[in-house]
């Protein structure tokens, strides 16, 4: 039996997958994928051995660096990175939550500064199994129920 | 240039900590000073706090300094929709330090980072108020000539209480604190203060009332028990009582013992413990001139 693909294949690029369905456009926004101009093809609520369902993104022509594709492991810790060459898969990556988040999350406590002007915000890893990040202004913490983008 | 700030106690380490005790008492001894001559202080007072301006205001004149600021943000230019950025890019400008109250956390360490001279927090919001914890050091160490091995007692509202989860902080820097949770369950110390102390060793227990073990504090610090912090209303009656302390209690408590409050004092502490020796809290107002000094001097490396 010929297996298809859910979502079809690039050429050249990269592909995001073991994404949680929950948190698909949590990654596209923090990756700012809504401004690139290749095509951009994804799937969400597919079977997965993993996870039962999971979510996949795959992006022609763009390639990350660490840094900037670690911010998903915010959301998506189990997220790995294939990087695409001539419809081959040339490295296999997994990401890593960075120690410091800077302008990305938005603070949990409404009367943290950073929700009053426009100041990008400044968080701290402080437990990375079950997200918390504390504000570097107000000292509150923000936990992975609680994350949203700003 | 490498300016020091202070927006939260956690900055200080302990030395400083010791620095500010021995420049307090020499600034108590000799409160007529000339440092800040030629100097220009800026009191922005975001949201008013009569008590806190008037302290470093009394501090900045009793160091020879000039004041420029507001006491309200109605009568800044706060009102017109300046952001806090640009109050403070300009005021950095003017003045040689800024003493800040603002009802946002996190504000302090924010204008810290915009401005070019050093920043005190004299308040930002619920989040720190260190001034206030010095001064509190201070009349420990003034009190008990020492700030190792203090059984201290800290009553009332102790989750939401600010100046009590600082002093934790600041005192657990030395050697061997005992601490005495009194509060209602409400309002008990939250778990991650709790987490800190267990992880540093130091020992600490919690009780519903204290009539029977205040005979064993050096330090009583009261905070007072708002009824807007009860969800039910019935609960707050039940309680409202028993954080109230009274001279009767104070019998048999020892010779040493000492009552600290941040003040304003409501009803939590009964106008007839005023006239007992062992009353400290409005001596600890005072102190709070002599901390700000000792603060001011040492941020401006003036001392």
């Amino acid at each position: 039996m010929q297996k298809q693909l859910n979502v079809s294949a690039i050429k050249d690029g990269t592909v995001i997958d073991h994404i949680p369905t929950k948190v698909l456009f949590k990654v596209i926004q923090i990756l700012k994928l809504e401004d690139f101009p290749n095509t951009i093809t994804f799937g969400n609520n597919l079977d997965s051995k993993v996870l039962g369902k999971k979510a996949i993104i795959k992006i022609a022509n763009r390639y990350f660096e660490d840094e900037e594709v670690n911010k998903i492991a915010l959301v998506a810790p189990n997220a790995k990175l294939n990087t695409i060459r001539n419809y081959e898969v040339v490295e296999k990556r997994v990401v890593k939550i960075p120690e410091e988040i800077v302008g990305i999350v938005r603070c949990f406590n409404p009367k943290c500064i950073t929700n009053a002007e426009n100041i990008p915000t400044r968080f701290q890893i402080i437990n990375e199994k079950s997200i918390e990040m504390k504000c570097h202004y107000c000292e509150k913490i923000t936990n992975e129920n609680e994350i949203r983008i700003k | 240039m490498n300016k020091k700030n202070l927006i939260s106690i956690t900055d200080f380490s302990k030395e400083e900590y010791l620095k500010i005790m021995e420049l307090s008492r020499y600034f108590e001894e000799n409160p007529n000073q000339s440092l800040l001559k030629g100097k220009v202080i800026a009191t922005l007072f975001f949201e008013p706090s009569t008590r806190t301006r008037l302290s470093f205001e009394t501090a900045i004149s009793r160091l020879g300094g000039k004041i420029i600021g507001f006491s309200d943000s109605n009568s800044s230019s706060v009102s017109k929709g300046e952001t806090l950025h640009d109050t403070i890019k300009m005021v950095s400008n003017y003045a040689d330090l800024i003493i800040m109250r603002h009802p946002l956390e996190g504000s302090a360490r924010y204008a810290a980072e915009v401005s070019d001279v050093p920043v005190i927090n004299a308040g930002d919001g619920a989040n720190q108020h260190p001034s206030q914890t010095l001064l509190d050091l201070y009349s420990i160490m003034k009190t008990q000539g020492k700030l190792d091995n203090i059984n201290l007692f800290l009553v009332g509202d102790l989750k939401y209480g600010r100046t009590v989860h600082s002093l934790l902080m600041a005192m657990s820097q030395f050697e061997n604190p005992i601490f005495n949770f009194v509060a209602p369950p409400e309002l008990a110390m939250p778990d991650e203060y709790k987490l800190f102390l267990r992880q540093k060793g130091i020992r600490y227990f919690e009780h519903l009332e204290f009539n029977d073990i205040i005979n064993q504090a050096d330090i009583i610090y009261m905070t007072r028990v708002q009824k807007e912090r009860f969800i039910d209303p019935v609960e707050y009656e039940k309680v409202k009582n028993v954080y109230i302390l009274k001279n009767e209690m104070l019998a048999q408590t020892k010779p040493n013992m000492r009552i600290l409050h941040p003040l304003p004092r409501i009803n939590e502490i009964h106008t007839n413990v005023d006239s007992n020796p062992k009353a400290y809290y409005f001596t600890q107002a005072l102190n709070g001139v002599y901390t700000r000094m000792a603060i001011i001097s040492h941020l401006l490396n003036l001392k």
